[in-house]
């Protein structure tokens, strides 16, 4: 019997659990999905998803793109680039265009935080939240605590370090909820300009030495420096944001040997992670994408109202 | 002063507990004006009485000043007019708001408070006063004509919302401004440290992933002031202080003889950060919603004589200009017409100030602020402008009953207590709670 009981996937803040849970449980079987010949099963047939990307987005556009195909719903694309966003349109306006079009599902990637809440409100539809600002990304949480408990087994109990630029991250704020109310020790490290005490409000360790924390982290989650973000008032430079957050081979030394190297994309090579251990035998990154295949999938699937996600991929072959 | 004509005759409010915080009365008694004058009703025969307003079981205060409201004209009609403003204002129980001059195009010249004023004279409600700008078009970049615009009749300058960021222009502002005794009211922000900020920076900005607008961004602008104020003599009025931080500073230039004054507003004595979790805007306001911690040294403040001011920063928006996301949303929320329910609610009721305490901050002190020797009082000579209040008169507030053009309200459906009942300028009833709703 399914615990889910949202029209919209906004945050992970207000989920428990065991909602957190079903999506893992729908995401395995959808995983095995993807890896047949033919990866398609029809769940959400005759189903309009819109993709409304009014920040620029490729790899999110792309898997929720994958995911919905995959579910066989009928997919439109709306970039910021091309859409009526730049003849000053308001978010409302265009919402209720979505509700007058009758879609289904709205994806929303917006650079404001609470616009996939505003929407949420305002739709009948399903909302997914695929990045507000920096409030949060639900669904990279989702598969980052996907890939984590595929890896190790387990969350409960893990260290989980999260480094960088965690001020301007949704990816972290999201990963936090997840990972707190899945059991996980979460220790953020960062210069104290990205990376204000008041973190430790909720729930996490704060930590500025990324040397100390390396060693005890069974996870290492590093999150992209967002340059475009930076108003050159945050660190004085890049080199010296890597002396003392970038992971490097001498650093990756210190580490446990089965420590997981995790990031969100799009990596910087160089910057928060060498291009070698980027590519190397502790990084899960290019997994983490797979997966968010298939955590996109259940996410559409439940908010569709579907049960029992492995009769749906058994039914098709 | 623009506004109503005074009215003829004789006016009597009777029977009703006077609250005068100027001459320190409470007691019951009647208030008698002559041709929109209060006189002593001493010497006032009953058998002359023109009109008689029957106060009994309410109390009769001074009429309500609001030093801070944006009445939006010139520019903006759709959120407000001087009009809709001022009879937001009567209805909320204010006899006299000061409008700040941010309007379209900014209130920087001798012209456009002479329109002002003249728009006021045929429109207004209730008593309007007007400020002009600290700078010209309040670009922060050059001194506006203080003199002129104090000879067209401002009371007082700020460049409201603007604040000024250049040092030097706002002590040379402090020692002309001096000169011609003519106060300064500023709206401390720095605006450096608060860059793009939309919320207070905390726990909840943190949460939501919203840009923080720090204390220390308003607080480094009232200890700027303070050291004006000192270096310069001249008075600053810091406009609503939300910080326990600007709170200390205040109090503690006071201690020193700095003549520098404060103010709060009925939102941030009352509701904090935690608001905006749902990313509603009608809780995004400048300077925005603080912490608990701050609400306590407010109204430590308040207690104390620190902040001697109340005052709604009424600052209305279109609906469809506030439905937007958080962070694109415009700053501000009407105020006129909840101020008194939500004040008495939260300092009365739950907080156990005295009502004379309250009513001294939104009467006698903003007129001695602005030097209006003939506001904020019910002494002889005094206007007859009076405000007579349920105070425990419960209440629920609808937006669609607002006189304000805009419904930019946080308060909408929330339980009040403390009413203003009718409202009297120049001896004139122009509210009245059973006559007008």
């Amino acid at each position: 019997m399914s615990v889910w009981r949202h029209k919209d996937l906004v945050s992970i803040q207000h989920l428990d659990a065991d909602e957190i849970r079903e999506v893992h449980a729908a995401a395995r079987t959808f995983k095995d999905v993807i890896r047949r010949e033919i990866k398609k099963v029809p769940a959400l047939r005759g189903k309009t998803v819109v993709n409304l990307f009014v920040e620029p987005s490729t790899r999110t556009r792309i898997s929720f793109e994958l995911a919905a195909k995959r579910m066989s719903a009928d997919v439109v694309a709306v970039h910021s680039e091309t859409s009526s966003f730049r003849k000053g349109e308001t978010l409302k306006d265009t919402v209720r265009n979505l509700e007058a079009l009758k879609a289904d599902f709205v994806v929303l990637r917006h650079k404001a935080a609470g616009a996939a809440q505003f929407i949420a409100e305002r739709l009948g539809c399903s909302v997914v939240n695929a990045g507000d600002g920096a409030h949060e990304h639900p669904t990279q949480a989702l598969l980052d605590t996907f890939t984590i408990l595929e890896k190790r087994g387990r969350i409960e109990g893990l260290r989980v370090l999260i480094a960088g630029d965690i001020l301007f991250s949704r990816v972290a704020r999201s990963d936090i909820w997840a990972l707190t109310k899945l059991g996980a020790k979460v220790v953020l490290c960062g210069p104290t300009t990205l990376l204000p005490d008041v973190f430790r409000d909720l729930g996490v360790e704060v930590s500025h030495d990324f040397d100390r924390e390396l060693p005890r982290a069974d996870v290492i989650y590093l999150l992209r420096v967002q340059h475009e973000r930076q108003q050159h008032m945050m660190f004085p430079s890049i080199g010296e944001f890597v002396s003392l957050f970038g992971l490097t081979p001498e650093r990756m030394e210190r580490c446990k040997p089965d420590a997981l190297i995790m990031h969100p994309g799009p990596i910087n090579r160089g910057v928060e992670i060498t291009s070698e251990l980027a590519d190397g035998p502790n990084s899960v990154i290019l997994e983490q994408v797979t997966n968010g295949l298939a955590v996109r999938m259940a996410v559409l699937y439940l908010l569709n109202g579907g049960q029992a996600p492995e009769t749906v991929a058994e039914g098709i072959a | 002063m623009s506004g109503p004509k005074h009215a003829q005759g004789v006016l009597r409010v009777r029977g009703g507990l006077v609250i005068d915080p100027a001459n320190g009365a409470e007691e019951v008694r009647d208030v008698v004006a002559i041709g929109g004058r209060i006189v002593d009703g001493a010497g006032v025969a009953m058998a002359a009485t023109d009109e008689v307003i029957d106060a009994r079981g309410l109390v009769v205060a001074p009429g309500l000043i609001d030093v801070h409201v944006h009445l939006r004209e010139p520019g903006r009609p759709d959120k407000e007019d001087i009009a809709s403003g001022t009879r937001a204002a009567a209805r909320g129980g204010f006899t006299s708001v000061v409008a700040m001059p941010n309007t379209t195009p900014p209130a920087d010249s001798a012209s456009a408070i002479a329109w002002m004023r003249q728009r006021a004279e045929e429109r207004a409600a209730v008593n309007v006063f007007f400020t002009g700008c600290i700078s010209q078009g309040q670009k922060g970049e050059l001194m506006a004509p203080l003199a002129s615009l104090k000879r067209a009749g401002v009371v007082a300058v700020s460049d409201d919302g603007q604040c000024v960021q250049n040092a030097e222009l706002m002590r040379r502002a402090f020692e002309y401004a001096g000169m011609i005794g003519l106060p300064i009211l500023d709206h401390c922000q720095d605006f450096n440290l608060s860059a793009g900020g939309a919320m207070n920076e905390g726990y909840w900005s943190t949460l939501l992933g919203l840009p923080g607008w720090p204390a220390i961004a308003e607080e480094m602008i009232i200890s700027r002031d303070a050291l004006l104020a000192e270096f310069t003599s001249h008075h600053v009025h810091c406009q609503h202080v939300t910080t326990a931080g600007g709170v200390r500073i205040i109090r503690e230039a006071k201690q020193r003889g700095v003549r520098i004054s404060g103010e709060a507003t009925p939102h941030h004595l009352t509701l904090t950060d935690a608001a905006v979790q749902d990313f509603d805007t009608n809780f995004k306001m400048n300077p925005p919603l603080r912490t608990a911690r701050d609400i306590e040294a407010l109204v430590e403040g308040l207690e104390d004589g620190t902040i001697e001011i109340l005052a709604t920063d009424h600052a209305p928006h279109c609906s469809y200009e506030k439905e937007v996301e958080f962070e694109a949303a415009p700053f501000g929320i009407v105020g006129l017409e909840t101020a008194l329910g939500v004040l008495f609610q939260a300092l009365h009721h739950h907080h156990k100030l005295p009502l004379a305490k309250i009513l001294r901050k939104l009467t006698i002190n903003p007129a001695k602020l602005l030097g209006l020797a003939d506001k904020g009082h019910l002494g002889p000579g005094a206007d007859a402008d009076i405000t007579l209040i349920d105070p425990g008169m419960e209440w629920v507030v609808d937006r669609s009953t607002f006189a304000s053009k805009s419904h930019n309200t946080p308060w909408h459906g929330a339980h009040l207590k403390g009413r203003a009942v009718k409202t009297i300028v120049g001896g004139r009833v122009v509210w009245d709670l059973a006559r007008d709703g």
